[in-house]
Parts: structure tokens; C-alpha cells; sequence
């Protein structure tokens, strides 16, 4: 893919929703933080520090292509326009952090779309691998895959007491952290997702929102991940999420069962609406389309609506985003009700493409 | 000023509304000014984990890093010239030196963060060193009780053997980067 169309085609890896539990799970990621020894951390390092460290990961890319057999490219933040960059976030590839100094910033991120590093983050490197559907194993082995290649060239910060050192002392020891997007309607129509939030912290781990650290929950969708990093090893750390996951995923196939026999008239009310309104409204909030595309995919789920394809929810999740949308009109300035229009737009001509017919 | 809406609390917000019926404006308190749409008053929204830590630091912390005879120009980092000042201001560690020089004095955060200080995880193959040897041993000697326990000699003996053979190297690979 080229790079252009990167900014311009939905496309992520967890959209297909083929993986293991893809009527819950969205996605499995897992996110490594590395520094290098000696050089200060990014939010410490002078401009010719940061250089530098963009220029080791550069030289060291030819490797990785060999050992994970796929093409990078490395795009530095500062080259990009301001939409583009948001355009990134909007696609789980970097991190709001990343483009608060653009300069020095990088993203290294594969053809596939399933690794991307980010350079001089927090972190001197944030190495993410993305997955569809509920799947820790597999990111972990190629993220440690693409550390180990990095490590057996370059001097990373180690400690043999408090393990991979980190600029903030939450990520300290493993530097692991494995975070899986769940869409969770079911819990939420039903008023028990509460529960789950509290529930969460006492099994260390945290739930957040789309997109990560401090994002509101939009659509129903929640992040949920390991909350410590030291102490335990990365299977025990991997192995606590994906038993805390499972449960959730069986209490929102409850849910979900509960909704479709207990109040089943009011439920496919519901999703006909949001449908109806997404097919054919003219103008449409951010906020609006995902919590109506959320009731649309539970339609989808629950075998309420059999003509529209799973993936056209999780490829709006994208394409339906404000600044995916402003970039692709190449305009900055448009108003919120040019955004909405062109949103709705977008919607109306990703559902057009089923035929859904009914009395 | 009292709020327009309620008539009951002070007025804090100002709206000026434009709409096709021409130009309304209001006084509002706070809670009836949230109902016109998506203004936000909570000033800790952008209220991070690092806040978080450099609470922790500046309350319990501090009286027992009192007792501590060092002073405050010990707590420079040589690397990256962050002081340990910076450091309960801003939560953030400034480079990998920092860690061995403030190491002490970190201990107890990380207990406090993890509930351990100590790495149970992956070590790189390179930087790690001879530690993976360590650890290894260190898990053989373990098992090499577990043995004894269950009177399991012949298994005990071979585990003796195969830690004799990994101290030996472990021994004669420090001479070298000794030298």
C-alpha cells in the first residue's frame, strides 16, 4: 500500500473481523516500550538526541524487513500535514502524545498495517503489532520478534532489578502493554457495564475509551488492558487479560441473549431505526453515526440484519472520523455541518452496497 | 446574577445563541449552561497518570526521603542533569542513568505502582548479559530441592551436574569481560 493510501483507504487489520470472538473483539494489541541506553528520553533529549535515535531505527529497517518478511515505511511526523497526523490517530496507529512536538517524531509502520513503531513517543520506541479479534499471542511473538532484531544491534535500557527502563515508571519492567477493543452494546443496553468498570482495576487491569488514556467511550467501544508492567512475565501479564476478556465476552453473549428474548420487539425496534436513520439521513454527528453503527452491528450479530457485512461497522469506525473525512476533502476548515453532510454521505454510500429488504 | 434557566444559582456562563430567530443571550450557572450542549467545566480533564505520580510523590513519600542524610545536589542525574526535583514534578524519569542513580528512592514507588520492584519478565539476549544464565540456576537449584524433597537422587544428581557445568561457565565468561 502506498502511502498515500494510508490517509485516504479505511483499511486496518482489525477490521475483518475474522479473528477468534470477532462478534465481540475488534482488535488485540500489544505495545512494547524500548529506550536506548544512555541517550535521555524523548520528553529530556535535545533535537540532535532525537535525530539520532530516528536515525538508528533508519538504518536498522532493511533488518527488520528481512526478519518479519514485510516492507516499512518510515514516515516522520513533522512532514506530514496536521489532518494527516490526526488521521493516524483515528487509525489506532500513533498516540495523541506523538504529534503534541512533531519534530524528531516517526512512525515506522508496516505494508500490512500490523506493526507500527512509534519513534520518540514517550519512549524512545513504541512497538505495537495489531491483530483482528481476540489474539495476544500472536502481536506478542512478532513484537518481541522486531525487539530482539533491534536489540541485538542497538544498546537497550536494561536493569537487571526493574527490567526495560521507561521514561514513566508505569511501564517499567516489561514495558508490556497488551490492550484488546471489545464493542460491548449488550452490556451497556442492559446497565451492567458498571459493574465491569469496577470490577476492572481490582484485577489490575484498565478500561478506557476508542482511543486509549484518557478518550471518552464512544459507540459502545471499550479498550481494556493490563494495568502493571512489573513484577510479572509476559505470559502471566498476557494470560491475566485473556481470562478477564473471556469473561466479559460470555456476560455480553448473556447480555445479548437476554436482550434478544426478553425485550426483543424493543430491540429490533431500535436497530431498524439506527439503520433506517444511517441509510438515509443527510447529516450526521461523529458521536451519533458510532453510537447508531453500534446498534447496527448488534443488529448485525444478533442475526437481525444478514444482508450487511460486520466489517462495514469497523470500516466506519474510520471512515465516518471527522478528520479522515476533512483530509479527504483536503480542507482543513470545513464546518461541522459540511463534516456531517459528507459523514452521512459516507454512511449512505457504505450501506448502499447491501440490498436489505423487508415488509 | 442569578441564572436565567433556574432562577436559583449564580450566573457563571455566558451564552450568546445565533440562530435564525436572530441573537438570544444568556446567564447561566453551571449546571443549566451544561444542558445547552457540550461545554466542559471539569478542569481535570487532562488529569494523567503523571499528576497521579507526582501526588504520591509530594505526600507519603516525602518525610521518610527527609531521613535520608543526602542532599539534594546528590540527586543529579550525571546523563541527563534531571534532578530528582524534576522528577516529583513531572513523574517522568529523564533517561536510563536516572534509574541507577535514583534507584533507591524509587524502590518504594514501584512497589506502590506494581506491588513488586522486581523484573520477572523477558531479558535481552545482548545487554542482558550473563543474567539469563543467572536465572537459569537459579530455576535448576529449585527444582534440584524438589528432587531432594521426593528422594528423587538419580534426577538431583544430574540437575548437580548440569548447575555445576552452567557455574562454571557463568564464572570463566565474568573473568573475561573482567578483563
Amino acid at each position: 500500500m502506498s502511502t498515500d493510501e494510508l490517509f485516504t483507504n479505511p483499511y486496518s487489520p482489525w477490521m475483518n473481523g475474522s479473528g477468534m470472538d470477532g462478534d465481540v473483539v475488534l482488535s488485540s494489541r500489544v505495545r512494547l516500550a524500548r529506550n536506548f541506553s544512555d541517550i535521555p528520553f524523548p520528553n529530556r533529549a535535545n533535537l540532535a538526541q532525537l535525530s539520532e535515535v530516528k536515525a538508528m531505527m533508519q538504518e536498522i529497517l532493511p533488518e527488520l524487513e528481512d526478519i518479519t518478511d514485510k516492507p516499512y515505511q518510515c514516515l516522520p511526523i513533522d512532514e506530514l500535514t496536521n489532518l494527516e497526523r490526526k488521521v493516524l490517530i483515528e487509525k489506532h496507529l500513533i498516540s495523541n502524545n506523538h504529534i503534541e512536538n512533531p519534530e524528531h517524531r516517526a512512525l515506522v509502520v508496516s505494508d500490512d498495517r500490523k506493526v507500527s513503531i512509534m519513534i520518540n513517543e514517550e519512549d524512545h520506541l513504541r512497538i505495537q503489532c495489531m491483530v483482528s479479534g481476540l489474539d495476544l499471542a500472536v502481536p506478542l511473538e512478532l513484537a518481541s520478534k522486531i525487539d530482539d532484531t533491534i536489540e541485538s544491534k542497538l544498546d537497550i535500557a536494561f536493569n537487571e532489578k526493574m527490567g526495560y527502563l521507561t521514561s514513566c515508571p508505569t511501564n517499567l519492567g516489561t514495558g508490556l502493554r497488551a490492550s484488546v477493543m471489545v464493542h460491548l452494546p449488550g452490556l451497556v443496553f442492559t446497565q451492567q457495564i458498571g459493574k465491569i468498570m469496577n470490577a476492572s482495576p481490582q484485577l489490575g487491569l484498565a478500561v478506557r475509551g476508542l482511543y486509549g488514556e484518557g478518550t471518552e467511550v464512544i459507540g459502545n467501544i471499550f479498550q481494556i488492558s493490563n494495568q502493571l508492567t512489573l513484577g510479572f512475565n509476559e505470559q502471566e501479564i498476557m494470560d491475566n487479560l485473556t481470562s478477564a476478556v473471556l469473561e466479559i465476552i460470555m456476560h455480553e453473549r448473556a447480555a445479548r441473549k437476554a436482550l434478544m428474548t426478553y425485550s426483543a420487539e424493543r430491540l429490533s425496534d431500535q436497530v431498524w431505526r439506527a439503520f433506517g436513520i444511517l441509510k438515509y439521513a443527510r447529516s450526521v454527528s461523529a458521536n451519533e453515526a458510532l453510537s447508531l453503527l453500534s446498534k447496527v452491528r448488534l443488529g448485525i450479530d444478533t442475526k437481525m440484519i444478514t444482508e450487511v457485512a460486520a466489517k462495514s461497522f469497523t470500516e466506519l469506525l474510520v471512515s465516518s472520523r471527522t478528520n479522515y473525512l476533512k483530509n479527504l476533502q483536503e480542507n482543513e476548515n470545513l464546518s461541522q455541518n459540511e463534516i456531517d453532510k459528507e459523514r452521512a454521505k459516507t454512511i449512505r454510500e457504505t450501506l448502499e452496497k447491501f440490498k436489505v429488504v423487508r415488509e | 446574577m442569578l441564572c436565567d434557566d433556574c432562577k436559583k444559582n449564580e450566573a457563571c456562563v455566558h451564552i450568546t445563541q445565533i440562530s435564525s430567530d436572530g441573537k438570544v443571550d444568556r446567564n447561566l450557572c453551571e449546571d443549566c449552561a451544561q444542558k445547552y450542549g457540550k461545554i466542559v467545566f471539569n478542569p481535570d480533564k487532562s488529569f494523567s497518570v503523571n499528576d497521579f505520580l507526582t501526588g504520591m510523590f509530594n505526600s507519603g513519600l516525602k518525610p521518610q526521603l527527609e531521613d535520608t542524610k543526602d542532599t539534594a545536589q546528590d540527586f543529579v542525574c550525571p546523563n541527563c542533569g534531571m534532578t530528582y526535583r524534576d522528577f516529583t514534578h513531572t513523574g517522568k524519569i529523564g533517561c536510563s542513568v536516572c534509574y541507577t542513580k535514583f534507584g533507591k528512592r524509587l524502590e518504594p514507588l514501584l512497589r506502590r505502582i506494581h506491588g513488586s520492584s522486581t523484573h520477572n519478565g523477558k531479558i535481552p539476549k545482548r545487554s542482558g548479559g550473563q543474567l539469563e544464565v543467572k536465572h537459569q540456576i537459579k530455576r535448576l537449584r529449585e527444582t534440584l530441592q524438589n528432587h531432594i524433597a521426593n528422594e528423587e537422587y538419580e534426577e538431583a544428581a544430574k540437575l548437580r551436574d548440569q548447575i555445576k557445568d552452567l557455574e562454571k561457565a557463568f564464572n570463566e565468561e565474568e573473568q573475561q569481560e573482567k578483563n
